[in-house]
């Protein structure tokens, strides 16, 4: 019983501190300092991805060519392009781009990955060798040259860049899931489970699946960094979003021909993609930080 | 060891079979007729049927990847559709260069990555610390092209220190001996053409290198932190021995073996973001020769490149395991 539910001993009720792992988790991570810098990061892009056209008079496609590589002032907050596109419209459509293709593709890959790695764990045996063999042989492929093959084979486009990183991070979230499969179906709790006679359906998703999720929660959360830098990359080689597509990696491409007469036209893109892959990777930092204070020093 | 060597090796079987058959894949994947693809739908029957012919996709499947591995274990990657050259003759000055850059970028993660990791971990909780974590967090979440971009900016548009493509000056070519041009201006004595060499290395290396050099630096802290609080230690320093020779020679020492795995994985990730640091260097690596294979829809070689550095990566990973191994012989036992 803790102090606060004897009570203090002044007069005052005692206040209930209402405990539980996921109020526990919360509480240590918001008195992680860097990791709520990380949360406030992410749900600022989130907001202004969310409230893009109340808070920009331009639309991201417009073209004023009396304006073109105009430098940031009152009327461009962060300057215009060689096609008068205004930046600052452009960089915070482009937060929606970003932030859809990492949660999306995160979250692809991590049914993917969880579904084949609860298998693999689970029974075990030719199941497990195969779908792990799978997994080396993509793990085999640099992330960034598969996904690139696989766009290669799918035609450029977002879509297909968001499938080709989502594929080509299944292994990690799969790897993941089969480890703590193979260590959790040792638990006492698995075995009882079994013994009154649990079908494998129900104990897979009622008792390992929840279990395995807060890894999960880490490596997803970090994995949307990745999953940003990744699809920036791609579009960077023409090979993501196409034009007229404000795409952080593409806008990047776009204006690298400019950037000794208008450096902004590469700086607050670039500056975007930092400031989102810090803020998830901080977030990931401080839930691992919360989940296994073990490796707080990492 | 060796019965570890051996099982390691035999791990590697099916992982190079199944890359070859993903490899292989690329151009059957290609949803309708690849030869429309590749030539375009303004190209003559007679063309796209010979494309076909060379390819050899009118054969079967099976015996077309049969054919593939056994031109494969021949050292024969096929012809680009562009140049029609044989693609093992004009992919090794591109292998050379990207193993050059690759190895700078790696020389300055570790030089400057270990250091920073074990400085941070002596003065812990201090300026320093916190200043090269700060770095590092940042350089774990960079986007190296963009990084590569300010680099041109700063380095070479603004204040002219380096120049921002390429591996040589045009103007004074260097002569192929290795292949590798740091080598090369050694052996032929021209110490004017090798510093010219450095300095087209210095800004490429860094862009790829960051963000190596920032995990390394994470990963040295945490594992110096650890082994800092070890009896030996302790020990160490109650026989008087100086603080600079204790970390370096015995806690460094035990430290490393997480590095080590570390560095193994981060040189083989250079390897797919080499192709994004090319394309802005105009580094003539494979990384640029995909890219641009990539533009020409010159399949074969985007086949042959990304099973090179595929092979390479698989490669370099299997030598870390061994070294792994060597440095810890426990994990050979598990």
């Amino acid at each position: 019983m803790t102090q606060a539910s004897l009570g203090t001993g002044s007069d005052r009720p005692a206040k209930m501190v209402r405990s539980g792992p996921w109020r526990d988790g919360i509480r240590l991570f918001m008195r992680n300092r860097t990791a709520v810098v990380g949360l406030i990061i992410v749900l600022l892009f989130i907001v202004l991805a969310l409230i893009a056209p109340w808070i920009t008079r331009y639309e991201y496609t417009a073209q004023v060519l009396a304006d073109r590589l105009q430098p940031p002032s009152a009327k461009h907050w962060f300057g215009t392009d060689d096609l008068g596109r205004d930046i600052f419209t452009r960089t915070i459509y482009g937060a929606r781009i970003s932030l859809w293709v990492g949660f999306l593709s995160v979250i692809g890959s991590i049914v993917i990955g969880t579904l084949l790695g609860i298998v693999a764990g689970f029974y075990g045996k030719w199941v497990d060798m195969i779908i792990s063999r799978v997994f080396d042989i993509l793990l085999a492929f640099p992330g960034i040259l598969l996904a690139i093959a696989i766009v290669a084979i799918l035609g450029p486009s977002l879509q297909n860049a968001l499938y080709a990183i989502a594929i080509v991070n299944i292994p990690t979230y799969g790897r993941l899931v089969r480890a703590r499969v193979l260590s959790l179906r040792q638990e006492e709790f698995i075995t009882a489970a079994r013994a009154i006679g649990v079908r494998d359906a129900r104990l897979l998703f009622r008792h390992i699946l929840p279990n395995s999720l807060t890894p999960l929660i880490v490596q997803g959360t970090l994995g949307v960094a990745t999953a940003i830098i990744e699809a920036a990359g791609l579009g960077f080689l023409g090979l993501g979003a196409q034009p007229p597509e404000p795409e952080w990696g593409k806008m990047l491409s776009d204006s690298r021909q400019f950037i000794q007469t208008a450096p902004w036209t590469v700086i607050f893109p670039g500056v975007c993609i930092l400031l989102t892959s810090l803020g998830f990777n901080l977030m990931g930092d401080g839930l691992r930080d919360t989940f296994d204070p073990k490796l707080k020093n990492r | 060891m060796g019965s570890y060597i051996v099982k390691r090796l035999l791990v590697l079987i099916p992982v190079l079979f199944g890359m070859t058959l993903i490899v292989f894949s690329i151009i059957h994947a290609i949803p309708g007729d690849p030869a429309d693809t590749i030539l375009g739908e303004k190209a003559t029957e007679q063309s796209k049927q010979a494309l076909r012919e060379q390819l050899g996709l009118d054969r079967p499947w099976l015996e077309q990847y049969t054919a593939y591995l056994g031109d494969l274990i021949t050292g024969d990657l096929g012809r680009s559709i562009r140049t029609r050259a044989p693609i093992t003759e004009e992919i090794g000055p591109y292998l050379a260069a990207t193993i050059e850059l690759t190895f700078a970028s790696m020389l300055f993660a570790i030089i400057i990555g270990v250091n920073a990791g074990i400085v941070s971990a002596w003065k812990h909780r201090s300026w320093f610390d916190y200043v090269c974590m700060l770095i590092a967090l940042v350089g774990v979440s960079m986007p190296i092209f963009w990084l590569g971009l300010m680099e041109q900016w700063i380095f070479a548009n603004k204040l002219h220190w380096l120049p921002s493509i390429g591996r040589m000056n045009q103007r004074d070519p260097l002569e192929s001996i290795t292949g590798f041009y740091v080598i090369d201006a050694m052996l032929s004595g021209q110490w004017s053409q090798l510093w010219t060499v450095l300095k087209h290395l210095i800004l490429p290396s860094i862009a790829l290198g960051t963000i190596p050099m920032a995990v390394i630096a994470r990963m040295t802290r945490s594992s110096m932190l650890e082994v800092m609080q070890s009896d030996y230690i302790r020990t160490a320093k109650a026989k008087g021995i100086s603080q600079f020779l204790v970390i370096y020679r015995h806690g460094l020492k035990n430290a490393f073996i997480p590095v080590l795995t570390v560095i193994g994985i981060q040189t083989g990730s250079l390897l797919g973001g080499a192709v994004l640091t090319e394309t802005i260097f105009a580094w003539p690596g494979v990384g640029r020769y995909i890219y641009e294979a990539i533009s020409n829809r010159d399949y074969p070689v985007i086949q042959s490149g990304i099973l090179i550095i595929a092979l390479i990566f698989v490669l370099i990973n299997l030598l870390v395991d061994l070294l792994y191994a060597w440095f810890d012989p426990r994990i050979q036992y598990k």
